[in-house]
């Protein structure tokens, strides 16, 4: 990794940036002891969402996909300056990470911020609609929230292949994205509130090729507290 | 001239236990034939209709921008699929013989290494996709490609096709990619593979 002209490495200074400390804890990941990622627990039980999520979807989606992009990103980042650094700073400048391990940080870091970030805005009490300072950022960027409900639905139904589709937050403003595989708007330096996994790993075992009803129903478990929390992190 | 379905050729539940029969009906009678009827879609009315699915998707720059994207997509998903049904069969596994199998054993050294690394490309595709043997001029070799995107696009001639899309197998392995491409060498209809070398010889 490049020293920076001021001296400092980039982890000397992340170590210094409170901010990014805060918007760990936000958006879910965890830095254990030693610098490496560790899985967040799920923050409700497994079947906590049904009928929308299945038990079994949770349980294998957490505890083999979101490990397996956890562990893998461990393996990755062993031995090399990215330890100790926060997700968002490794995807906000993937650049900067050598480039043998830049595929696998970007596949593997991406799902394991992604995971992180979708198992906090869902909760077996979601639902409803936004409302404060992100509903009237929602309505100003939409029109109203049907409006918006159905244009992230049809962002989420029209990834072909296995991707994200995302609400993000760019100065303020927001507005709808999608992403292949596990790139995140990280990369692209936007900050995502609020994204639905539409790899087919989130929804098969329950809706098969139903992707449209899957989208329907992760409306019912939008934890929409916390994605104002995240919106007013961001701001 | 639309495009159709084509039917499996054995039943949904003919290559159990390797891929199970719920897996078989719902990849065929909704994904396959979404891709077919998005396809046509996507082609009605426009100089494609009548045009061979492999002429459509050789030469992608010539589809009109407006609908290149749905026609690689859709056109990709009809013509992989259709291949995938063919090169698997109840009655495959084993290794292929003749002149499929020195080309193997040419390209790869011998069959387990090329099972290797086959074996390899389709594990480590990220995300959707497919890993194929290709033909291009007698020689063979071992690709992947992402979504539907077929090795056609780019001129070669694929013989064999394995599905890694998690729809290909997430109903029986859900996580578990590696036991479904081991397990998908039991089911190689080694004889059609070798009947698709030899034609594109």
């Amino acid at each position: 990794m490049a020293e920076r002209s001021d001296g400092l490495s980039r982890r000397d200074v992340l170590k210094l940036a409170g901010g990014a400390v805060l918007g760990a804890a936000l958006s879910g990941v965890s830095l254990a002891d030693d610098g490496t990622f560790a899985l967040p627990p799920l923050p409700y039980a497994q079947d906590a969402l049904e009928p929308h999520i299945d038990a079994r979807t949770m349980g294998i989606h957490h505890g083999k996909h979101h490990a397996g992009y956890t562990n893998k990103l461990n393996a990755a980042i062993e031995g090399t300056d990215l330890i100790g650094m926060s997700i968002e700073d490794i995807l906000g400048d993937l650049n900067a990470v050598p480039e043998d391990i830049r595929t696998a940080v970007r596949n593997n870091g991406g799902g394991y911020a992604n995971h992180s970030l979708f198992w906090q805005i869902m909760s077996p009490a979601g639902g409803g609609e936004p409302s404060g300072a992100l509903a009237e950022a929602i309505n100003s960027a939409f029109g109203n929230f049907a409006d918006f409900k159905s244009s992230f639905s049809a962002a989420a139904g029209s990834v072909f292949g296995s991707g994200w589709a995302w609400l993000e937050v760019d100065n303020g403003a927001l507005s709808l994205s999608t992403t292949p595989n596990q790139d995140s708007p990280l990369m692209r330096g936007k900050t995502p509130i609020l994204g639905i996994d539409v790899w087919e790993h989130a929804y098969y075992l329950h809706y098969q090729n139903r992707r449209a009803d899957y989208i329907n129903a992760f409306f019912n478990i939008i934890h929409w507290g916390k994605v104002g929390e995240l919106y007013a992190a961001a701001g | 001239m639309a495009f159709e379905l084509p039917s499996l050729p054995y039943a949904e539940d003919a290559l159990e236990p390797h891929i199970d029969a719920r897996t078989m009906g719902i990849h065929h009678g909704k994904h396959h034939a979404a891709y077919t009827s998005n396809l046509n879609a996507a082609i009605e009315g426009t100089s494609l209709d009548g045009m061979s699915i492999e002429a459509i998707l050789g030469d992608l720059d010539s589809v009109p921008e407006g609908i290149r994207t749905a026609v690689r997509n859709n056109g990709g998903g009809y013509a992989n699929h259709n291949l995938f049904w063919q090169i698997m069969g109840p009655n495959g596994g084993g290794e292929p013989s003749g002149a499929l199998a020195d080309a193997i054993n040419s390209a790869f050294g011998s069959f387990a290494d090329f099972q290797s690394a086959f074996s390899a490309a389709a594990a480590t595709r990220f995300g959707s996709g497919w890993a194929w043997l290709v033909t291009d001029g007698g020689a063979v070799s071992v690709t992947s490609t992402p979504n539907q995107d077929t090795p056609l696009m780019d001129g070669g001639t694929p013989i064999l096709g394995l599905d890694v899309w998690e729809h290909a197998y997430y109903l029986n392995y859900q996580n578990r990619r590696p036991d479904y491409i081991a397990a998908f060498f039991n089911v190689i209809n080694w004889d059609k593979v070798a009947e698709l070398y030899a034609a594109a010889g």
